[in-house]
């Protein structure tokens, strides 16, 4: 990964954890999990698929689909610095005018389908991957799920299936940020050992930091090249990175801000980004 | 022409579709071996099948799932609802062993409110056949709809030759709404036919409308034998609640038409599993157990 490359994408996603935050101060949103997530979306986003807002309607598109739709601000903060929608919708957050609501939906450009209830898009992925693969495409589909979500039963089933439907052009990343809503996940449906559980399902595992871009860079370039089984990455995620004050915090998935918190998480948000930047001058 | 061998033919003319399965191919048995990988069976998975048909679907596949009903219409109730029913796609789903036809499996295996569940899906058409020909008739008009299309598979042999003439939402005219007016559809069609006959034996003209498809559905047909008809009988192998008979209770309140109606059908029960003649007699539902209540319903109005 070039150093223009890095720095690409670490302002894509400090940019989009602004945004993100914006949303939360207008009438809140799912920030915790937004941003657990958002370095793995702006690296998959701006380094691995090839999605812009001129192709998202090509048939051997890269596909991009969010499973644990309410981490979306993440998204939509991504998709406004890329130019799949303008800057200004986002202040429509929540408003009946605009579709910018709590989980994903098509009205927004480069939505590839709407998600919410959990469980589902790894089957929706599936099929799409499945066409993908008939038709002898190149193209990556890459879904993501949330830690929480590998407590619904269709996730087993579909990783089940889509090993013996052998779908090698799917890949899939779990964002594991060890909360689910309120509760630590291991308090609730024990998932460790994680890792041990995809590869009795013959899957290639590869855990990696979900916020060091370097890291996530060699994991996503090892799998690129391994066509021979399914390919899950568990990337370990801090929810609410990026804002040390909501960082692991069990009740902060959720918020609906002030104007004056919105002001200080700004703020606490360009100050840690200086400290590290500063760090590694 | 059978089901598989039309199946067979549609994907031949049609590369978008795609024929899919949770290890039920009881009535595609031949399929894989002869299209290959248009040909998915997901394993005993209703949910993963009908949200890759969803997926299938974005891709401008027209993928025909097949799952037992019970399975289909409730295992999978959700992923039809939010991944076919709100984008609208056109996906297919063939369920089978519904109703009576699920026979001696017991109540685990009887969708008796496959109807309800899949007609309530804004979107969602139901296409319910009357037997292997009637279904042959509206298969390719239904397989061909751009709307998600449930569809009650029916393989019991004819007794009657139905029209030709299909489309969704217009019922089949066996006899015009009369003195009695029979309604039905699936699977009790030959039984509901037999009462005809039985009725019009004791000088009782009644009417036979075969509902193919359940919605749309023809209102028209419903509102002209609430008006004319003495006595409307509905028989279906469905729940009381959310079959044909909530639906001429929906219309009639709409309308503002009303009549005496009487239903055969499963009133907060399951029906004691055995084959299917059984069941009809441990249920008073053959033809001249239910043309014997229509007959004495009719002559206390006398």
């Amino acid at each position: 990964m070039t150093e223009k490359e890095l720095k690409r994408v670490d302002t894509l996603a400090y940019e989009a954890r602004r945004k993100v935050i914006e949303m939360a101060a207008h009438g809140g949103c799912y920030i915790g999990s937004s941003l657990s997530c958002i370095d793995l979306i702006a690296y998959i986003y701006s380094n691995f698929i090839n999605t812009n807002p001129n192709n998202i309607t090509d048939e051997g598109r890269d596909y991009f689909l969010l499973s644990k739709g309410h981490a979306v601000p993440a998204l939509y903060g991504i998709f406004s610095e890329l130019g799949f929608i303008n800057e200004s919708r986002l202040k429509n957050h929540l408003s009946t005018d605009d579709f910018i609501y709590w989980h994903p939906n098509t009205n927004i450009p480069g939505v590839e389908f709407h998600s919410g209830s959990l469980g589902h898009i790894l089957s929706v992925a599936m099929g799409i991957a499945y066409d993908c693969k008939l038709k002898n495409l190149a193209n990556k589909i890459v879904v993501m799920l949330g830690d929480g979500e590998l407590d619904e039963g269709s996730v087993w089933e579909g990783i089940l299936a889509a090993s013996s439907l052998k779908l090698y052009n799917l890949i899939i990343v779990i964002d594991r940020n060890h909360f689910q809503a309120n509760i630590e996940t291991e308090k609730l449906s024990m998932l460790e050992p994680l890792e041990d559980k995809f590869r009795a399902f013959l899957y290639n595992v590869y855990r990696t930091d979900g916020h060091e871009f370097s890291k996530l860079h060699d994991t996503f370039c090892k799998v690129s090249k391994a066509k021979d089984r399914m390919n899950i990455i568990i990337a370990d995620t801090v929810r609410g990175k990026g804002l040390p004050s909501l960082e692991n915090q069990a009740n902060k998935w959720f918020a609906n801000i002030s104007p004056f918190e919105e002001e200080k998480l700004l703020s606490e948000l360009k100050t840690v980004r200086e400290k590290i930047n500063n760090k590694s001058k | 022409m059978n089901y598989e061998q039309f199946l067979e033919e549609l994907l031949e003319n049609d590369d978008r579709y795609i024929v899919m399965t949770s290890e039920n191919r009881s009535a595609i048995r031949n399929l894989p071996d002869k299209i290959g990988g248009k040909f998915i069976d997901t394993g005993i998975s209703e949910m993963t099948q009908l949200g890759m048909a969803a997926g299938l679907s974005l891709r401008g596949r027209i993928p025909v799932t097949h799952a037992l009903s019970a399975f289909l219409t409730m295992r999978s109730f959700e992923f039809i609802r939010t991944d076919i029913g709100i984008p609208n796609l056109p996906v297919k789903m063939v369920g089978s062993f519904s109703g009576l036809l699920s026979e001696a499996n017991g109540p685990t295996h009887q969708a008796l409110e496959d109807i309800s569940l899949m007609r309530g899906i804004p979107n969602v058409k139901v296409f319910c056949p009357a037997d292997e020909s009637d279904m042959m008739i509206g298969i390719e008009s239904v397989l061909k709809s751009s709307s998600p299309y449930y569809i009650r598979y029916n393989d019991r042999k004819p007794i009657y030759r139905h029209s030709q003439d299909f489309a969704e939402g217009k019922a089949e005219i066996i006899s015009d709404v009369n003195y009695v007016t029979i309604l039905t559809y699936g699977i009790m069609f030959n039984e509901a036919l037999e009462v005809k006959h039985l009725l019009g034996r004791h000088g009782i003209k009644a009417g036979l409308i075969n509902f193919r498809t359940l919605k749309p559905v023809d209102e028209e047909i419903i509102i002209n034998s609430l008006k004319k008809s003495t006595l409307t009988v509905i028989i279906e192998d469905h729940f009381t609640t959310g079959g044909l008979f909530s639906i001429v209770a929906e219309i009639s309140l709409r309308r503002k038409k009303t009549g005496d109606i009487m239903t055969f059908s499963f009133d907060e029960k399951w029906f004691k599993p055995g084959l299917f003649k059984d069941i009809l007699i441990y249920e008073e539902m053959t033809p001249l157990a239910i043309s014997e209540k229509i007959y004495r319903k009719l002559d206390k109005k006398l």
